[in-house]
């Protein structure tokens, strides 16, 4: 992570808005009308802005690179697509107003200071810093991704004022991430989500500074990803032939994202949660035993069967494939909630331990296999990371690892112990989104600070982000959208802002016009509270 | 209501495999859930018999023909247009078309309405109806209009997709009446504006879980979208926006025909005199001016019941209602009305002295209440009113509908309620604003209302209930997929006998009909993990 001690100077001036509807007589009715706008969202470290506004003229709007910036393919794009974001922002105008005016904005140069890269990594540098005046804007960046976030920052400082006119405050902005891992749980097991959710995620998650989408792609309950080497895991694990991803829609994501600076972190879970690998591949899972069968293997299945040779070959081959098909360096190994009754069911599992001379002590069995499969990612050259009970099992893990930690159970004493251990480590126990409760649920996840934990510096060190995640039991292609923003929009201003960012009341304003912002480029995230956006939803 | 009830299901062998096979490979521990109960009815009819006998259906050409006998309704001509949509998208995707040599097939549904057709559904419509899948012909026969209408929705439901893509009906018996007669939904376009599409989205839904009343709370404190032509100014100033956040007398008279249409009624609420804070901006001197000491502190209170100009107002804007809105109820409100204002306004105190109920704020609400409900009732609109009305000894006329909502010991509220001998009607059980993680559908659906203390005179007093999705945190982004399946386990209770009120029975029916919603284009969430075999976006 970068270590700059950023001056965080943030100085956020009220503006005259032209909302016709005057709630100052009615002091007691909370509702929202496009509020802040202009505002940005996640707050950049340091923002300075004045009350003047400038112009802009967006039909012709235009990026450019300035002479001394290096040029990238994955910008040239990015700058299409803030064309179209920027010319949606104006599609409902009451009036074609063309004011009279010394200086309109009609470019922004762009200073990109390092060679162009091609995958988001755990390592990439997202600072930036952004100039708004008249005579010249200009966003400048070490990297292609701090460009990237500087662009999103920018479409977000543009607003519209009551007579429909484009106008940009008078804004310098020096801004880069507090932690570099911010991640997305979405879980297509438990239900299968089109490409076209995924991708519309992907792009709410660019609005949100997210960098990296973590993939839980499969589960017990179906197996969508279409294996080359071991095609039959989808063909008998998804739950119908059109579930599935191809490895034509697994590329499709990995670049959609790629060009949004997102990386994808594909989780394949073992040795529990694997159900439906079972499904497509006969002698994986633990064959259970039950007194009812007559001593004899009752037709159900457990974890997967970490006592035969043929195991390891079969992960070895499928995550040979999985390097090749998901660029990132890190792949998500999974390791929660191992039940160990199957285990425990079986005589040849029970032999085997006796052999080890570890008999019925089966998180040692459990470590068995991780280290197992640990060994093959190390062989590989594939990095990564593990839910926490991996950790708690006593397993060892590579330096580079990163530990997950989700129990909900005093999440802080577990960052402390496994920081202490010398892990890197990521947070997601607070952010759970798939609990859902009556009224603001948002300002809990807002104002949960990742760094209360006793610890030494370095131990804070090691705690390089944290995740939000919406498991699938309950979300499908109907409702995912919604119930995800602008909830996950608190996290992701948590894990980018500075620390002190942290009173809901202040972001309250800011998070509505973030969200009304979301609704007007085709996010439908739901309402904060009573109250309306100018452009609502289906409107 | 009739009172016969012929309770006999016979389950039929179902022809989609894959659910089974999941769990005979797995064991039970995988809960996923395909399409499994295709062709089942929700909600559940009175009596259905049917066998495993099936007859292929011709969707392509499917024909909805009058009986010699049948009168013939313009409504039911519409009616069948939308099915035979409905029936042809039940076929969409078919992987065959496959005509199999059957003994018969069936190409159309004779129906025969046994009277004149009605224009406009009514709290004392008759919805009973009898249809009959048989060897040679298939009928639907009902005494009203409204009955052929809730027999065309089971018609279409009966009908299922083999994995060949043939379109299937059991041979089946189904003699079928609601229990209740007032099934209705609350929808609050005030905390959100919801746009026309959404409303005719659920509209359509309602129809498809036979629910018979649109509660439209259609202004409150935040905004006030009615659009009067007595008083434009009460929307011009008091909506979100007097643009787009509004409805206009076209919005309002087009909700009204495509409820009527599907036998819908559509009962307005304009609340008084609490919740009424948006009515002041466009209507000045109406609301009661809050005091601090003796001066007026700018905000306002409920409406100022002392005035004659505020009866006046009413009197003008419920004449236009009732020339808008053609049901014979119109909702007054009367809930929640906070005194503090009042007990500020020294008019107000002084109005009171005279009348020598100094002190009792709950008499002078009753003063104000007592005159709208007489000037209602003068203007020909019988009433529903919230329980408060009632709690505060408002005298009301005999055909008053009183509505239960607070959720502390409604049995008791609804015991009172009726032993004065007013209907009632109970909402209390049935916010579904209140949200919370996992399948809150079962209490919905375990909700008993009779039971309550009373006599059997008190429990026929009870004619239904309604579910209720207040506005403060949904809006067109999320308020479809947050009502339905949900309000589905209501439609259920509402409708069907007192003992269909097993969820473990209820689950897969309630699965198949949440999957046959979504074929159908409403995006109702999921229940539980699993899959419809056309999901959301993948249709």
């Amino acid at each position: 992570m970068d270590k700059l001690g950023w001056l965080i100077v943030s100085v956020m001036l009220c503006r005259t808005f032209a909302n016709t509807q005057s709630d100052e007589e009615f002091g007691y009715v909370p509702s929202l009308g496009d509020t802040s706008p202009g505002s940005v969202w996640p707050q950049p470290q340091s923002h300075t802005s004045t009350a003047q506004t400038i112009p802009v003229t967006i039909e012709n709007f235009s990026f450019n690179y300035v002479a001394s910036s290096y040029q990238c393919s994955t910008l040239d794009q990015a700058f299409k697509r803030y064309q179209g974001v920027l010319r949606s922002m104006t599609s409902h105008l009451r009036l074609k107003f063309r004011p009279m005016a010394l200086q309109v904005i009609s470019a922004l140069d762009i200073n990109l200071m390092s060679l162009c890269e091609h995958y988001p990594s755990l390592h990439m540098n997202e600072a930036y810093n952004l100039v708004v005046k008249e005579d010249q804007s200009i966003l400048t960046s070490g990297s292609v991704w701090g460009i990237l976030r500087g662009l999103e920052t920018f479409s977000q400082l543009l607003w519209e004022t009551a007579t429909g006119e484009m106008v940009v405050n008078k804004t310098t902005i020096i801004d880069h991430p507090r932690y570099t891992y911010r991640g997305i749980l979405l879980d297509t097991s438990r239900h299968y989500l089109s490409l076209n959710v995924i991708l519309k995620n992907l792009d709410a998650m660019a609005y949100n500074k997210f960098n990296v989408f973590h993939w839980h792609i499969v589960d017990q309950e179906s197996f969508p990803y279409v294996s080359q080497v071991y095609p039959d895991l989808s063909r008998k694990g998804a739950y119908q032939a059109n579930y599935v991803y191809t490895p034509d829609d697994v590329a499709a994501v990995v670049e959609y994202a790629r060009l949004r600076g997102i990386r994808v972190v594909p989780e394949f879970d073992t040795p529990g949660h694997s159900l439906s690998w079972g499904l497509g591949q006969p002698d994986l899972l633990t064959p259970c035993y039950a007194s009812w069968s007559g001593g004899k293997p009752s037709g159900t299945f457990g974890p997967i069967n970490p006592i035969l040779k043929s195991t390891y070959r079969f992960i070895r081959n499928l995550f040979i494939e999985l390097k090749e098909v998901f660029p990132d360096s890190y792949i998500h190994l999974g390791g929660d909630e191992v039940s160990f009754d199957c285990w425990k069911s079986n005589p040849d599992i029970t032999n085997y331990m006796k052999q080890k001379n570890i008999t019925g002590d089966y998180a040692k069995l459990e470590e068995i296999y991780i280290r197992k499969i640990s060994e093959i990612c190390e062989e590989l050259g594939l990095s990564y990371i593990v839910w926490q009970e991996v950790v708690d099992n006593g397993v060892q893990v590579k330096c580079d690892a990163v530990v997950e930690v989700w129990k909900r159970n005093k999440p802080q004493v577990e960052l402390a112990k496994v920081t202490k251990l010398g892990y890197h480590v990521i947070i997601t126990a607070p952010w759970y989104l798939n609990r859902i409760q009556y009224r603001e649920d948002w300002y809990n996840f807002y104002q949960y600070e990742p760094t209360n934990f006793n610890g030494t510096k370095e131990q804070k060190n090691l705690l390089i982000g944290g995740e939000a995640c919406m498991w699938g039991e309950y979300v499908d292609g109907t409702n995912i959208i919604p119930r995800l923003w602008p909830r996950a929009s608190a996290v992701a201003e948590r894990l980018w802002s500075a620390k002190d960012v942290n009173n809901v009341t202040e972001a309250t304003p800011r998070l509505h016009q973030h969200r009304c912002r979301m609704v007007q480029r085709g996010i439908a995230a739901e309402p904060l509270h009573k109250g309306y956006c100018i452009h609502d939803w289906g409107i | 209501m009739d009172k016969f009830i012929v309770l006999l299901l016979v389950g039929y062998v179902t022809a989609n495999t894959q659910p089974g096979l999941r769990q005979n490979r797995l064991g039970t521990e995988v809960p996923s859930l395909g399409d499994t109960s295709p062709g089942s009815v929700w909600p559940q009819p009175q009596s259905q018999t049917s066998t495993s006998q099936t007859y292929p259906v011709l969707a392509e050409k499917f024909a909805f023909t009058y009986t010699s006998s049948s009168f013939r309704c313009s409504l039911l001509d519409e009616a069948f247009k939308r099915y035979q949509m409905l029936i042809m998208n039940a076929a969409a995707r078919s992987k065959l078309h496959f005509r199999p040599r059957a003994p018969y097939t069936i190409t159309t549904l004779d129906i025969n309405l046994m009277a004149k057709c009605e224009d406009y559904p009514s709290l004392d419509m008759n919805e009973a109806y009898s249809l009959d899948v048989g060897e040679s012909s298939t009928q639907l026969q009902a005494e009203s209009v409204w009955g052929i209408l809730r027999g065309l929705e089971t018609f279409s439901q009966l009908l299922w997709q083999t994995e060949t893509g043939e379109i299937l009906a059991n041979k089946t018996n189904i003699i079928d009446h609601p229990r209740y007669s007032h099934r209705g939904i609350l929808l609050d376009t005030s905390r959100h504006y919801l746009p026309l599409s959404v409303i005719f989205d659920n509209l359509e839904a309602m129809a498809y879980n036979k629910i018979n009343v649109f509660h439209w709370h259609i202004v409150d404190d935040q905004s006030f979208p009615y659009v009067s032509e007595i008083y434009p100014d009460l929307s011009r100033k008091g909506a979100y926006t007097s643009l787009s956040h509004i409805y206009t007398p076209d919005d309002v008279a087009a909700v009204i025909e495509f409820a009527r249409l599907r036998g819908i009624r559509v009962v307005p609420e304009f609340d008084t005199p609490g919740h009424s804070q948006s009515w002041g901006k466009g209507q000045p001197g109406l609301l009661t001016p809050c005091y601090s000491g003796d001066k007026p502190t700018g905000s306002y209170g409920p409406i100022n019941p002392i005035v004659d100009s505020t009866y006046t107002f009413i009197q003008t804007l419920f004449t236009e209602l009732r020339n808008v809105f053609p049901d014979k109820y119109i909702h007054l409100g009367g809930d929640e009305v906070s005194f503090a204002c009042w007990q500020s306004n020294p008019d107000i105190n002084n109005y009171m002295k005279n009348l020598n109920i100094t002190g009792k704020y709950n008499e002078l609400e009753q003063i104000y209440v007592q005159k709208v409900l007489n000037i209602s009732g003068l203007i020909g609109f019988s009433y529903i009113v919230w329980q408060e009305v009632v709690d505060n000894q408002v005298q009301l006329k005999d055909d008053t509908v009183v509505e239960v909502w607070i959720n502390n010991h409604p049995d008791e509220e609804l015991a009172k309620v009726t032993k004065l001998g007013y209907r009632a009607l109970l909402a209390a059980p049935w916010y579904l604003d209140y949200i919370s993680t996992g399948e809150d559908w079962m209490k919905y659906y375990l909700e008993e209302p009779s039971n309550f203390n009373g006599t059997d005179a008190q429990k026929k007093l009870l004619i239904g209930g309604e579910a209720c999705l207040w506005g403060e945190y949904v809006d067109g982004s999320n308020v479809t997929p947050r009502l339905w399946p949900r309000a589905s386990a209501v439609a259920e209770r509402l409708w069907s006998s007192k003992d269909v009120n097993d969820v473990t029975k209820a689950t897969p029916r309630l699965h198949q009909h949440r999957c046959r919603m979504v074929k159908r284009g409403i995006s109702a969430q999921p229940l539980h993990p699993g899959y419809c075999v056309h999901d959301w976006g993948n249709i």
